[in-house]
Formats: structure tokens, C-alpha cells, sequence
């Protein structure tokens, strides 16, 4: 299935856009994230594939390397398949300048939610999210928590929270 | 630069610019209707609900950083805790996860994975009595909520009999169990079903087929099958929308697929497809389904897979979990739906580097603005007991 999928992208982006596979228990196919939207269209929408149902993003933190990844894993209702895909971005960790990974969230609803998750806790900006906001944490929270660089903060409001 | 806090100035916004005619009403977090901690801010014109924002993480107690701050057995305890109605198949899905990984999963002896399904099976029966119960208080109904509660509590005691513990079990370890069924289990469980079986035919007259009950489910909340699949809902939502969707089908997983049982489908029976009533209907015929799977369960640990004074249920559980460096993904069909375990491991140490839980809950929650959009307050308090959401694996 994953090299079906890598070779339809191919022809249909070129070799640009399908970077590379990742053997393992699983396979995962890593892709450039400004092909992202392109490819997912393209993998729900052709038959063959019809991934129609996204069952999780998780945003992950490479710390010591100044890299962070999102992986979106796919399922297909109608032929019963499943797809994992990744992007991987460089990124310097400054609180200023977030990982940017363009929205999927008019692909797959799912996406708006976990998106805003990964979002919260890991800090990864989603360019054309209709509605990125913190979700689990509270508005005025500082700093992404799932980072592997982040340190707890000593009081919230006035509460010690240490 | 892009600006990060563009998302909630627009929410601000949004409810800044709220008219003289609607008015902001908070549901939750303390309203009994939200099961938990839920608060909805509701956008309404009367009575009619004009948009819905829900709000999240009030009972937010980190798993994730949890998970990746310690190794995997000690972090079974905590999956007990995502959707605690259902501890059993939480952690059976994490233990699996973490077996596969370990490539150990096809060394399980067939003894323990049928315990392992008989007591997730039993945790699921308790969970949807919780969901039929309380969505019967939901709108009104007192009585089916203590049936099914004196019903489940005879499930709790014989778990909390197996594992020491009503709730949070810590049962189903990674390559074995705890312990192995208590002496008599098996015996007491076939009473149970026997006891079980005509209180399933009274719960149908006293509510599924109750007219009241029925003029307030049916036709509300009507949830197509291509806005289900898109908002990822899974479990008794996506399947009360007529898609035949089942993971212990689908995957294939631990022994169903040496176990008979049907999936239970919505019809539209008494209004539309995909209606609160397909929804309830659905969580009542799994529970039957469910009664099938443990007898079968029983006749197998009883005939061919017996007690042996030699059968220790830890004999395969690893001192330490040693990994290579890997991703993986498993999911399982939980009572509530598709739950996920992530993991992202590392090299030479048993301290994964991620952990992201799916709960079925959190997503099946998100529909609930497209669900509510337009009803009536009352409404939307059928459609959200209608969803079976457990707070503290939406919060996490």
C-alpha cells in the first residue's frame, strides 16, 4: 500500500514531494510538507486509496535535534487499509518562531482538534487552521509542555504549582 | 511572522460581537448533564441554540508527559485513568501496543488473551450501562439509571474480585496478567449472564421502546455517515450511522476472530438514520453482542484452556521493556470507540520518547457543534448524552 501511495504521488507531484520511507513495524511515508494538502486531497479523494478517515496527528519533539515531526495516521473505511504519513520540519526552538505545517483541517475535521492539540503542547504552528487556539491548557498558558526542553513554570496566577 | 494568537482574538471577537437579542449560556463545567467536567458556551436566540464553543482540559492531568517520563509498566496504571469507565480495554490496547513492539504478542498463551477478553468484555457491558443509565437521567428517566446501576455493580465486584481494585484495575500486564482468575470466577460470571440475560429484555420495555423516550430521541441529532467518518467518530456513533465499522473486526486482534458475534448497526427504526435512538439502540445491542462474546469466553476457559497448578499468568512479562528505536501505532475498539496509543521510542532506554493516546471520546465530542447548531437547548442535551463522552479521556 505505502509504495503504491509514494509512487502515485510521484507521478502526480513529482519526485520532490514523497521523500522517503521509513521501514519499520509499521512504514511510514514522509513527505514534504509543501505538498501536504496536495497529497492528503489526493489520497482521500482517489480510489484506490480513499483514506476518508484520519484517526490521529501527533506532533513530536526530536529535542536534542533542532527537528519536530507530525504524523498523521490514515485509515481507509471502504478497503479496510491503513497509512501513516509524516512531515518533518527544522526548527530552531525559539518561542517566536514555532515549526509551521500547513493545515488540514478543511481535509479532515478531525484534524481542527488535534490540531489545536499539538498546537497546545507541542507547539507547532498550523498555517490556515480556522481556529487555532489552546485546547487543553488555558488561554494564558506560556510555553508548549510536551517540548523536551520545557521547564515548569513556579507559579500560575499567584498558585505554586511546583 | 504569523500571528499566534490570531485564533483566540477571533474567539474574543466573536463573543464580543454577540447581538442584544442572543444571549451566552454556560453549560458545565458543574452541570450534570455534561458527564464530568465539559463546559459549553452556548450562542442561543431563545431557545434556539445559535453555535456551540466547547471548552476542554478541566480535568487535564498530563498523560502524555506522563507517559514519556516514565517506563512502559508504570505507565499502565495511568491508562486505567483515560476513560475509567472502561480500564480493561484501555490498557489492553496500550499492553498490546507495546507487545507488538516487542514482538512477543504471538507467545501470549490463548488462556490469557481469552481472560483478557472476558474482562474487557465485562468492563464494556459495565461502561454502556453507564451510557444507557445516565442517558436515561439525561432526559428524565430515573429508574433505568438504578437498573442498570444495580446491574453493573455485580460487574465491578467480580473485577475488583479479580484485580483487588472496582475501577482502576492494573489487571492486564505487558505479556501476561496479574493474576490468574480467582478460583470460582468462571462459575460466578455464567450465574451473572444467566441473571443478566432477562434484565436485558425488561431494560427494552422499560426504555428503549418507551414512547416518552422515544418522542424525545428519535429524529434529534441526526448524524450522517460521511460527517461521522469526517469528524473521525468511531464506536457506537459511526456505527449508529449504518457504517458496519468494528476494530476487534477490522484488526483482528487478541481472540475475536476465534469468537462468533455480530455488529450491531443503526436502522433508522424509529426515525432518522444515525438519530440519539440509533445511537442508544446500537450501545444496547453490543451489549447483547457482549453477553455472547463472554459465554463463548467461559466455554473456552472452562473446556479447553483450564487452570493448571502450573500456569503462571506473568511467566512472559519482561523485567525490562528494551526497545529499538521505532514508531508504532496500535488502535482498539474501546466501548466508546477507536482508542489509539502512539508511541515513539527510543534507543537504550525503556522511557519512550512519545506517547499520544487517541481517545475515542475526544473526537467523537467534535461533532457536537455541527450536531447542536440550530436545536433547542433540551435537544442538545439528548444529543450530548447520545454521544457517551467520558471527560477524562477527552481531557487527557
Amino acid at each position: 500500500m505505502i509504495e503504491q501511495a509514494k509512487k502515485r504521488i510521484i507521478d502526480q507531484f513529482g519526485e520532490e514531494a514523497a521523500i522517503a520511507v521509513e521501514e519499520g513495524l509499521q512504514p511510514i511515508l514522509v513527505v514534504n510538507p509543501d505538498y501536504l494538502k496536495d497529497i492528503c486531497f489526493l489520497l482521500r479523494d482517489t480510489e484506490g486509496f480513499y483514506f476518508d478517515f484520519l484517526s490521529n496527528i501527533s506532533g513530536v519533539d526530536y529535542y536534542p535535534e533542532s527537528r519536530f515531526s507530525v504524523v498523521y495516521h490514515l485509515a481507509s473505511i471502504p478497503y479496510q487499509t491503513q497509512l501513516i504519513l509524516k512531515v518533518n520540519i527544522e526548527n530552531e526552538r525559539a518561542l517566536d518562531q514555532l515549526p509551521e505545517v500547513p493545515s488540514v483541517a478543511d481535509i479532515w475535521r478531525t484534524a481542527d482538534w488535534h490540531e489545536r492539540e499539538a498546537f497546545d503542547l507541542v507547539g507547532i504552528y498550523f498555517s490556515g487552521h480556522p481556529d487555532l487556539r489552546r485546547i487543553l491548557l488555558p488561554d494564558d498558558w506560556e510555553g508548549y509542555p510536551l517540548r523536551k526542553d520545557y521547564e515548569d513554570p513556579e507559579a500560575y496566577h499567584g498558585i505554586a504549582i511546583k | 511572522m504569523p500571528n499566534y494568537n490570531e485564533g483566540l482574538e477571533k474567539y474574543n471577537q466573536k463573543i464580543a460581537s454577540v447581538t442584544s437579542q442572543e444571549m451566552v449560556i454556560n453549560v458545565g463545567p458543574q452541570h450534570p448533564s455534561t458527564h464530568g467536567v465539559l463546559r459549553l458556551e452556548l450562542i442561543t436566540d431563545g431557545e434556539v441554540v445559535k453555535d456551540i464553543i466547547p471548552h476542554l482540559g478541566y480535568l487535564h492531568r498530563c498523560f502524555d508527559k506522563h507517559a514519556e517520563s516514565m517506563n512502559y509498566t508504570k505507565t499502565i496504571p495511568f491508562t486505567d485513568r483515560l476513560d475509567y469507565l472502561a480500564s480493561m480495554n484501555n490498557s489492553h490496547a496500550f499492553v498490546m501496543g507495546v507487545e507488538r513492539m516487542l514482538g512477543i504478542d504471538k507467545a501470549i498463551p490463548k488462556r490469557i488473551e481469552y481472560i483478557r477478553v472476558l474482562v474487557c468484555e465485562l468492563n464494556r457491558i459495565a461502561s454502556h450501562l453507564i451510557a444507557i443509565g445516565t442517558y436515561g437521567i439525561d432526559i428524565g428517566a430515573f429508574t433505568p439509571f438504578m437498573w442498570c446501576f444495580r446491574d453493573r455493580e455485580h460487574i465491578m465486584n467480580m473485577l475488583e474480585w479479580a484485580s483487588g481494585s472496582r475501577m482502576l484495575y492494573n489487571y492486564i500486564w505487558i505479556g501476561g496478567l496479574f493474576y490468574d482468575l480467582p478460583v470460582g470466577f468462571e462459575d460466578r460470571c455464567k450465574e451473572f449472564v444467566e441473571y443478566f440475560k432477562p434484565k436485558l429484555v425488561e431494560l427494552d420495555d422499560l426504555l428503549s421502546n418507551n414512547q416518552i423516550f422515544i418522542s424525545r430521541t428519535a429524529n434529534i441529532g441526526a448524524l450522517p455517515a460521511d460527517v461521522a467518518i469526517n469528524y473521525g467518530c468511531s464506536g457506537p456513533m459511526l456505527r449508529a450511522s449504518g457504517i458496519k465499522w468494528d476494530l476487534r473486526r477490522v484488526d483482528a486482534y487478541s481472540v475475536y476472530p476465534e469468537i462468533d458475534f455480530e455488529i450491531p448497526v443503526g436502522k433508522g427504526e424509529m426515525g432518522v438514520l444515525g438519530d440519539c435512538w440509533d445511537r442508544y439502540k446500537v450501545r444496547v445491542d453490543e451489549v447483547k453482542e457482549s453477553v455472547k462474546i463472554i459465554e463463548q469466553c467461559l466455554d473456552r476457559l472452562t473446556k479447553d484452556f483450564q487452570r493448571t497448578p502450573d500456569f503462571d499468568p506473568r511467566a512472559l512479562v519482561p523485567k525490562k521493556v528494551n526497545l529499538k528505536s521505532q514508531e508504532y501505532y496500535i488502535r482498539a475498539e474501546n466501548p466508546k470507540g477507536e482508542l489509539g496509543f502512539h508511541f515513539v521510542t527510543q534507543e537504550r532506554t525503556d522511557i519512550p520518547r512519545r506517547v499520544k493516546a487517541r481517545g475515542p471520546s475526544f473526537n467523537n465530542l467534535s461533532v457536537l457543534p455541527e450536531l447542536g447548531r440550530g436545536q433547542l437547548i433540551a435537544d442538545l442535551i439528548a444529543i450530548l448524552g447520545s454521544i457517551d463522552i467520558v471527560l477524562g479521556e477527552v481531557d487527557r
